[in-house]
């Protein structure tokens, strides 16, 4: 090897099929110096890394998972246009990622890249699992008989890494095929037939534990009734089991108000600290708690192969609103927030499929509305036992959730209908054997996925924090001096910024039961929807210093009517608007990024808007003539 | 129900040269695929998959709700729905 070859860095492009491996290798290979990076004018982004091996640095590009070279969306061709050097330099070498479990499979792949001649190699992974299972592989032979360098790595122990990034470093020493595999399905089928068969003696069974798991978990009752209860869990999750560590967090953020409050002489900096900074920042942190143990279980149960048997027991309904099983399960993380949810409508094939996900992800209860329904709720539903531990407030609850996913799906149907029909591609899923998954890969992807929060959605509610705290303190209006203290705070508000803003839009939400203040608050609520408690925290703290703002809102009195501001229907139809609205920049933005267009987005608000005012005007209507 | 007898002769049944629909295959039984007759882009990824001509294909169980369907084949699992197994003409072994 010339020195020049030593030293120019390899773009090597890890291939491989969906549940291969490809991404715990990836992730063994890299570890955190990961970077996600798209393509000009692609929707599909990939992961690179560089590493540093025998002197020799590695840029690895990670690309989707696929079973074809042959594009059947535009989505899929992405693979094919990498290697083409269509969107970027073309690699230089290619590793393909197989389940040595899968072989045989993974070979009809495996001869597709061949025929394109760019150096290749092959990395079987799971091969601890192959010799559990009974199978046994003879490397050096599938060596000569497949002509490339074969290696066999166990990804998430480590094993063999060493020797794969020496391999990886220099792709010019690598053997070539002396023939390539034939391009004809059936010959080609034939040839990773007969190679298998001189290369492993005996096949490895199918894992016994995945044979028993499935018999109850794919049984028709006993899975459904699986299913049901893992849904369960999932409220349970978010709702009951989160509260204990955001109470911790709540009390927190109020000690720090009050200890700001105290240190510093009254005044617009303290103000600033306490209602605008520190309450900004409690926020956001407050959904940590629900987010990890939320991401935290489905990355668990995905990892362990749930996730695509639950998307398997589900797919008939979600076939008949036009989706696959796969929507379900990016709908499904929309329940904890709808930007990973749509950004996990990427394993969607169909491109019609993920951009339906994607258009209705906004309507399934992402924890964002939870602080809205669970203050509501908490206000004005009363604690009542219905049956045993299940009460009313809970129940209640659930209907919100439900509401939001019935809507979700005959918005799917009517999209799929409409806008969006069209032929379908074909549906096909793989069934992977049940596997723990360790505990290093688990933590990395709930840490990520806590971090994404964080970044993506966490600067926006801050940024969006402090604006409103500008917002609702400036003009700093002088109130007429014969005014008691409270009534002067609830002036200045009412003379700010924000709340000018929620007079004007006053007339056009007065049909459903809101005045100024709840118009301040979606006002506000539109870049995130879990601002109007901040908002409302901070307009009721400003007009009503003491009790909480449970307390306030219960004893808010219209100053109009001299009844309670919040009725039933008026709490009906908030609830009901909060069930529809896309209120939520971080969506849009996520939007406008996964389907390349503002159109998408522009249409999902718009959509969403209409509906959330039509159904509010018709709960409070109804509410209204059932109390009359 | 009864059903009226005709008043011809049946012609001799002659045996199906076409297979069995994969789709129409119960759950324990297994087959061999004779052919895959679809439209090329689905046809060329069922292939892809493994659903190629002489290959052995066990029907493993059904969705709770009938559809789709598990399928082993080349040591692996995978469901399709009846619409694309449909596609999949199998001698039954």
């Amino acid at each position: 090897m010339s020195d020049a070859a030593l030293a120019a860095p390899v773009r090597l492009g890890l291939l491989g099929s969906p549940n291969s491996g490809k991404t715990t290798l990836f992730n063994a290979l890299t570890g955190l110096r990961a970077k996600v990076a798209n393509y000009p004018g692609v929707t599909v982004d990939h992961r690179e890394g560089v590493i540093d091996a025998a002197g020799r640095r590695i840029a690895i590009i990670d690309l989707p998972g696929t079973y074809s070279l042959s594009a059947l969306s535009p989505d899929e061709a992405v693979v094919s246009r990498v290697l083409d050097g269509e969107l970027d330099d073309a690699p230089d070498a290619l590793a393909v990622v197989a389940d040595a479990c899968t072989l045989e499979r993974s070979l009809l792949f495996l001869a597709q890249v061949l025929r394109r001649g760019t150096p290749t190699c092959l990395v079987l992974t799971m091969t601890d699992e192959l010799h559990a299972r009974g199978g046994s592989l003879d490397l050096p032979r599938l060596e000569r008989a497949l002509g490339i360098p074969v290696l066999g790595v166990v990804g998430h122990r480590g094993l063999g890494l060493d020797r794969l990034r020496e391999l990886l470093a220099a792709p010019e020493q690598w053997a070539r095929p002396h023939l390539l595999p034939p391009e004809d399905a059936r010959a080609r089928a034939d040839w990773a037939g007969s190679i298998l068969d001189s290369v492993m003696a005996t096949r490895p069974r199918m894992s016994r534990s995945t044979e028993a798991l499935d018999r109850i978990v794919l049984h028709p009752v006993a899975g459904t009734l699986l299913f049901a209860a893992v849904m369960v869990f999932f409220f349970q999750l978010i709702f009951a089991w989160a509260g204990p560590a955001m109470d911790l967090i709540d009390a927190g953020i109020g000690a720090a108000s009050a200890e700001v409050r105290a240190t510093l002489p009254p005044g617009l900096l303290s103000d600033f600290l306490a209602d605008g900074l520190i309450a900004g920042v409690g926020s956001v942190v407050i959904f940590l708690p629900q987010i990890v143990l939320l991401f935290g279980l489905l990355h668990f149960l995905d990892g362990f192969g749930y996730m695509a048997r639950a998307a398997f027991v589900i797919d008939r309904l979600m076939g008949r609103i036009g989706l696959e099983g796969r929507s379900f399960v990016s709908l499904l993380s929309s329940y904890a927030c709808a930007v990973p949810g749509i950004m996990a409508a990427r394993t969607i094939p169909s491109p019609r499929n993920r951009l339906v996900t994607i258009l209705v992800a906004p309507l399934m209860t992402c924890s964002a509305r939870l602080p809205v329904y669970t203050l509501l709720i908490g206000a004005f539903v009363p604690a009542t036992a219905v049956a045993g531990p299940i009460g009313l407030q809970g129940l209640t609850l659930m209907g919100l959730y439900l509401l939001g996913a019935v809507s979700a799906m005959g918005a799917a149907a009517i999209l799929k209908r409409s806008i969006l029909a069209g032929e379908q591609l074909p549906f096909y899923m793989e069934l992977p054997p049940y596997r723990l998954p360790t505990l290093r890969l688990w933590t990395m992807q709930v840490a990520s996925s806590a971090w994404a929060f964080l970044r993506r959605a966490g600067t926006i509610i801050l940024t969006v924090s402090m604006v409103l705290w500008v917002l609702l303190t400036f003009p700093r209006g002088e109130p007429p001096a014969s005014l008691p203290a409270d009534a002067a705070a609830s002036y200045r508000l009412e003379h700010s910024f924000a709340g000018r803003m929620g007079h004007a839009i006053e007339p056009v939400i007065r049909p459903l039961g809101f005045d100024w203040k709840l118009g301040v608050g979606l006002v506000a609520s539109l870049a995130a929807r879990e601002v109007i408690v901040a908002t409302l925290g901070q307009i009721y703290a400003a007009s009503d210093e003491a009790g909480s703002l449970r307390e306030a809102i219960r004893n808010d009195i219209d100053p109009r009517t001299g009844e309670p501001l919040f009725t039933p229907a008026t709490v009906a139809a908030l609830l009901v608007f909060f069930v529809f609205a896309l209120q939520c920049m971080s969506t849009l933005a996520v939007m406008r990024r996964e389907t390349n267009s503002w159109g998408w987005p522009a249409f999902a608000f718009g959509y969403l808007l209409l509906l959330a005012y039509g159904m509010s005007f018709a709960t409070h209507s109804l509410v209204t003539a059932l109390s009359a | 129900m009864s059903v009226a007898l005709p008043a011809f002769p049946l012609p001799e049944p002659t045996p199906e040269p076409e297979g069995v629909p994969l789709c129409d295959v119960a759950p324990g039984a297994a087959g061999v695929i004779e052919s895959v007759d679809a439209a090329a882009a689905i046809a060329g990824r069922l292939l892809d998959l493994g659903f190629v001509p002489g290959t052995a294909v066990r029907v493993i169980r059904r969705a709770p709700l009938g559809d789709p369907v598990v399928y082993e084949l080349r040591g692996y699992r995978i469901c399709l729905r009846r619409s694309e197994a449909s596609h999949i003409l199998v001698r039954p072994a």
